[in-house]
């Protein structure tokens, strides 16, 4: 299969109900997307699949066929970080940091629906993504500094 | 008087920020090795049976299996042979019964064998292939019903049924100090089996060199304490274990505990091979250690002026398959907040046929603070006093004496509850009927233990920090900022790298609050040292021989030289300077935090909705205080889920039903609103900076100040935590 994985086109060959995380992790060494539960209740997983966050341990790898998916190794461009890995940053939004790339593909395809959303938005949205060190109230920091930057979009969004 | 600091309070960005949003950060399961293949564990359906007969044939035939290991393959392990975790002792006979099971298996999930293979779906195949014979037997689940006559019985050798150990602390005249009461309640509360949580599952990779070197990689709170366990576990010197810790996703007291590392290294022993094993999410709920479930049962008496005149506690806790329930703490901060003359406190570590307990935040004391902090809740309203001004009354302070022996040194119990009184939610009214406002506090000891550091000068005047403390909150950069202050430079001036166990001194694990105080302690150690033989550089180039350092710059007769520009001629003034420093610090310094929470209970279904949180702690000093609210945040929210909704629900057969993030429900961002936070600053005498440590304190308060708001919003006080919906509505 065809798959434009982080803006560059790449063909694969697996077993098609093979979970996607598996693909991203093992056979292209996109080890950023972290497992944490294999059956998409934790998010840690969240890739964008054309654009839309999806939970890639329960993703077969045939739906991602032809079409294009980021991962967090595919926001920043070069050394400038996509304007929420910034605002992550800024916010110390992190404690451990393994929920993180989940957290932060979540928001950034909140933010490309809705680019200045209301704080129960931003609850709605992250409100499957769990962090254990529950460091939500800076991660909805993060979000509402992020909303309030304007630069940077989704890179590789079709 | 105050000190001022140029870095320490400020909050400057962290270390590993940029690697953690990138996805560049390595955690344990996302090293890759040449070679390198993978494992499955095959765990007991049972949870309490004799293994008759293992047959490992079947799967060492399937194409692509490496190798496979049962308990067999280990060595014995010495009946009274101590391991030592740093924080508390085990025996290696649990430790290694643990990993994987002999004789019999004690719970559902317990580890029976491993197999290595080509990859993770052939291991798990053939791990499916391993045929076991058990003999079932009677299982029991709770420590009453494990303490009570006929029980089933775990362990043949423990010389009480399944009481593994009685603790006594005794103090004062207990009948005398009742006899002197004018108020006495009583009350005996339940806790439920919880969970830390963690997203990231327990890993490990081992390869075992042909040279007998064994190289272990994972995701542990200690690698030290993870390469001397693997060590005794394999019985090998510690010298020939290596472990690399990798980024670790949230421990929270979980991975102190070896599980797969010493299993890897077999497996890797047979293969030759690198072999990686991965944990899934329900094997980290069935097969790690959650916290204890408990009963604790106290009484407290006062006289008419709201002081304790005397105060029992008996705690049972659960330990799981093998001793060690964390009752002892439990135990010793039942009644730790308070100055009381007459105390009798009993406790009981029981076996029951549940995964074997490990360390959550602050062990053991969130279950026996609840039941202190609902009783003087109770206490407050009989005499009508407001409950922080009855804590006042009885605070801990310098020079009290808690019932296990120690004194108290400054102490931060009566700022806490000041602060607590001062604070904006505490003076301002509900929002209507149907809710409730509880409060408590809460001690936790921390802890000291050795650790060590290595600062490098680079001649472009910034400064490698090398140590071995795993980061999981922000430790690379509280530790950066110790060393900066001393050094006159700015954070982001100090590199730090957390390395192997081969390439720093020995440090202890990162719990017990104690990263930031004893690694700290360790920063600044060397620190100073790099000052002192940086002056020796400068009087050597000036030619004098007293040299003054302020303020990041070097000085004498007039001339000076910052440190960098200093940093730069180190090469013409002797060579490099680069400093190492050990401690094993005494001067620990405890912390005290509190709660207030207002809730609103549905009447109907019995739902509880948290309206508004302000957690307090005595931080002692806050190095980076963004990371210290994180800490306060992060323990309340753990500790609102384990008061309203976290429990394993097992069946009469002792399987766990909800091993799943579907049914195992923890806090999300919408579970919780804003947590205020106040920090309290009380130095420690016993750290330059005054650090006591932040990471524990903040999670004994909430199970109890739920609790509190609940009975003010119901008017009925619950003996059972999770105090869920069916709780409330007693079904």
């Amino acid at each position: 299969m065809t798959v434009t994985i982080n803006g560059k086109a790449h063909q694969l060959s697996t077993a098609p109900d093979r979970p996607l995380l598996d693909v991203l992790r093992e056979d292209l060494g996109l080890t950023g997307t972290k497992y944490g539960c294999g059956e998409g209740q934790c998010r840690a997983c969240t890739v964008l699949l054309n654009g839309k966050p999806v939970t890639s341990c329960l993703t077969p790898a045939r739906l991602a066929d032809g079409k294009s998916i980021t991962t967090i190794e595919g926001l920043a461009t070069g050394d400038r970080l996509h304007r929420v890995q910034q605002a992550f940053l800024d916010a110390e939004a992190m404690q451990c940091g393994y929920c993180v790339p989940g957290m932060i593909l979540r928001t950034v395809s909140l933010l490309e629906v809705t680019p200045h959303p209301t704080d129960a938005q931003i609850v709605e949205a992250l409100d499957g993504n769990l962090c254990r060190c529950c460091g939500y109230v800076r991660i909805l920091a993060a979000v509402r500094r992020a909303a309030q930057t304007t630069d940077g979009g989704l890179p590789h969004a079709e | 008087m105050s000190t001022t600091y140029n870095v320490i309070g400020t909050r400057p960005i962290r270390h590993d920020g940029a690697d953690k949003v990138t996805g560049r950060a390595l955690y344990g399961a996302d090293l890759q090795l040449a070679r390198m293949i993978h494992g499955a564990v095959l765990r007991s359906p049972h949870a309490h049976a004799r293994i008759l007969r293992i047959d490992t044939s079947k799967a060492e035939a399937l194409p692509g299996v490496f190798a496979v290991v049962t308990a067999a393959d280990f060595p014995p392990a010495p009946a009274d042979k101590i391991v030592d975790f740093g924080e508390g002792d085990t025996l290696l006979s649990s430790l290694r019964g643990n990993i994987l099971a002999s004789g019999k298996v004690l719970y559902s999930g317990h580890a029976v064998a491993a197999v290595a293979a080509v990859n993770a779906h052939v291991a798990a195949e053939a791990a499916a292939l391993i045929e076991v014979d058990y003999e079932p037997l009677p299982c029991v689940l709770t420590a009453p019903e494990a303490m009570a006559p006929g029980a089933p019985i775990l362990h043949e050798n423990l010389p009480n049924g399944n009481v593994a150990e009685l603790i006594r602390y005794e103090m004062g005249d207990l009948a005398a100090g009742f006899a002197e009461a004018t108020v006495i309640v009583e009350r005996e509360l339940d806790t439920a089996t919880v969970h830390q949580g963690y997203i990231e599952p327990q890993n490990a990779t081992a390869f075992w060199s042909s040279d007998g070197r064994i190289h272990i990689w994972c995701s542990t709170q200690g690698s030290f304490v993870a390469r001397d366990a693997s060590a005794a576990v394999l019985d090998v010197p510690v010298s020939q274990v290596k472990v690399t810790p990798m980024e670790i996703g949230g421990g929270f007291g979980g991975k102190i505990n070896v599980y797969l590392e010493p299993v890897a290294a077999m497996l890797s022993k047979k293969a030759g091979r690198p072999v990686k094993l991965v944990m899934s999410r329900r094997d980290v709920f069935t097969g790690t250690g959650p916290t204890p479930g408990s009963r604790v049962r106290v009484k407290i008496g006062v006289n008419d002026a709201g002081k304790i005149t005397a105060a029992q506690a008996w705690l049972a806790y659960e330990a799981g398959a093998y001793p060690g329930a964390m009752v002892g703490p439990g135990a010793m901060t039942v009644f730790a907040c308070y100055d009381i003359e007459n105390v009798l406190i009993e406790g009981f570590d029981v076996v029951v046929n549940k995964p074997s307990t490990s360390a959550y935040r602050a062990p053991g004391a969130p279950n026996s603070a609840l039941a202190t902090e609902t009783v003087l809740d109770e206490i407050a309203e009989k005499l009508g006093i407001d409950p922080l001004e009855l804590r006042l009354r009885n605070a801990a302070k310098e020079g009290t004496r808690r019932a296990d022996g120690p004194r108290y040194k400054r102490i931060g119990c009566i700022e806490v509850l000041e602060a607590m009184k001062a604070s904006p939610q505490y003076n301002a009214p509900l929002p209507g009927p149907n809710c409730g406002r509880g409060v408590a506090i809460g001690f936790w000891f921390n802890a000291g233990l050795p650790s060590s550091a290595t600062l490098s000068v680079n001649a472009d005047g910034t400064v490698n920090l090398i140590e071995g403390s795993t980061d999981i909150g922000g430790s690379r950069t509280s530790l950066s900022m110790q060393a900066a202050e001393v050094l006159g430079l700015r954070a982001e001036d100090i590199h730090p790298t957390i390395v192997d166990t081969d390439s720093v001194g020995y440090t202890g694990v990162t719990g017990g609050s104690r990263t930031t105080f004893a690694t700290g302690l360790a920063v600044h150690d060397a620190a100073q040292m790099v000052v002192e033989q940086m002056k020796a550089r400068a009087a050597r180039l000036w030619a004098v021989d007293e040299v003054s350092f302020s303020n990041g710059t070097f000085s004498a007769n007039g001339q000076s030289l910052t440190f960098a520009q200093l940093a730069a001629q180190l090469g013409a003034t002797g060579g490099p300077v680069s400093c190492s420093a050990t401690v094993n610090p005494k001067g620990v310094g405890g912390s005290i935090a509190g709660l207030i929470i207002d809730v609103k209970v549905d009447p109907e279904t019995g739902k509880t909705d948290v309206l508004r949180v302000t957690s307090v702690q005595d931080a002692g000093k806050a190095i980076h205080p963004a990371y210290v609210e994180g800490q306060m945040q992060g323990g309340t929210a753990q500790g609102i889920g384990w008061a309203l909704n976290e429990e394993y629900f097992m069946d009469a057969d002792g399987d766990m039903r909800n091993g799943s993030y579907l049914d195992y429900r923890m806090p999300t961002a919408l579970d919780l609103p804003m947590i205020e936070t106040i920090i309290v600053e009380v130095p420690n005498p016993g750290h330059p900076f005054g650090v006591r440590g932040v990471g524990e304190a903040n999670i004994v308060p909430p199970l109890a100040a739920v609790a509190n708001a609940l009975y003010r919003a119901t008017g009925k006080r619950l003996n059972r935590v999770p105090m869920n919906p069916a709780t409330i509505l007693g079904l």
